[in-house]
């Protein structure tokens, strides 16, 4: 069983490794610090692809964060932030993609999938709950009751 | 009667039959997307900056650090800023198109040597030759941000205005010179003349 102590000692392990990309950066305040947090966890390396400016050790990577920190220092907002790196290296840059004419499909795609499965829903389920009834001509049910008389007096 | 009732059911089935095959023009939809899509390399991504002018710099030259090179060199002539340095190995595989691109004389091209240290990038040169018309110091890498510099060796096509007209990514091979640079420094050329 795991002792208080090593548990403790575990999580400290866990923080540092979290906490290893800031390091060298001092902060002013906790604001910023937030900030410079966000937005190097929106912002994408474009050397190791999957990975974001804050999780990326390559070294373009590192260029990146000490300038965002040197913009988030000099209190640059996000938006100026988010331009002066998208004016660089694009809107690839960007982990979540701008609502834009180019990504207007992306965006509204889930809302159009789920009208289109609705409507699919409501229609074919109306289907299943209302079988076409069909007309037994009256001859047929003649027969039926004769049968089921003849049936019922066999009993 | 019975035969028009036939007709009837028949006509009724046939949105459905259509319906059935809907799942199947989809997938065949996604497969031509994924086919495409799966072929791009996403290595390659495009730069906001053709179409623009050159992002600004003044560096110290790696001839001489006493001097600075400004991007105002790379203004009335059309020419390639290429960005290098000596730790990147596609960077030496491409060298030798570089020479013989500087060779044909067509286009001057201009270095970017990138976060790299002076003395290895002139060691390099005197030993493998030297295909630029000057070379600009980035020992930082800031001016490399500014051209949105992501992975050695990146190069830029630049026409007489100074504005950016095409970015490679990677090593140039000399196919990519002749069937995709060259005629575009070409159209640049004859565009001007007129």
């Amino acid at each position: 069983m795991m002792s208080r102590f090593s548990c403790f000692y575990l999580c400290l392990f866990f923080l540092t490794t979290v906490n290893a990309e800031i390091t060298g950066f001092p902060f002013k305040n906790e604001k910023e610090e937030q900030r410079f947090r966000e937005l190097s966890s929106e912002l994408r390396c474009l050397v190791c692809q999957n990975q974001s400016l804050a999780d990326s050790n390559a070294e373009l990577a590192q260029d990146l964060r000490s300038e965002l920190y040197q913009q988030v220092v000099s209190g640059n907002s996000n938006n100026q932030i988010i331009n002066f790196m998208t004016k660089r290296y694009g809107d690839f840059i960007l982990y979540k993609p701008r609502f834009a004419t180019k990504t207007l499909l992306l965006w509204i795609a889930p809302i159009i999938l789920f009208i289109v499965g609705f409507f699919c829903l409501v229609r074919f389920s109306k289907f299943k709950n209302h079988p076409q009834k069909k007309e037994i001509p009256e001859a047929d049910l003649q027969k039926i009751r004769v049968l089921l008389q003849a049936e019922e007096e066999k009993k | 009667m019975s035969s028009q009732i036939d007709k009837e059911s028949r006509l009724s089935q046939k949105p459905k039959r259509l319906i059935y095959i809907l799942p199947l023009g989809l997938f065949a939809v996604l497969m031509v997307i994924f086919f495409f899509g799966l072929g791009l390399n996403p290595r390659l991504v495009p730069s906001p900056l053709i179409g623009e002018t050159v992002p600004a710099f003044s560096l110290p030259k790696l001839s001489n650090p006493n001097e600075l090179i400004q991007h105002t060199v790379l203004k009335g002539e059309i020419s390639l800023l290429n960005i290098w340095a000596t730790w990147c190995a596609s960077c030496k595989h491409e060298h030798p198109v570089l020479m013989k691109i500087a060779q044909s004389n067509e286009v001057q091209i201009y270095g970017l040597y990138y976060k790299d240290v002076p003395s290895q990038g002139v060691a390099w040169l005197r030993s493998y030759g030297d295909p630029y018309h000057e070379n600009a110091v980035d020992e930082e890498g800031k001016v490399g941000i500014e051209w949105g510099a992501y992975g050695t060796p990146e190069t830029f096509l630049i026409d007489q205005k100074g504005i950016i007209r095409y970015k490679h990514i990677g090593p140039i091979s000399w196919n990519d010179w002749k069937t995709t640079i060259l005629p575009m420094i070409n159209t640049l050329r004859n565009n001007n003349d007129v």
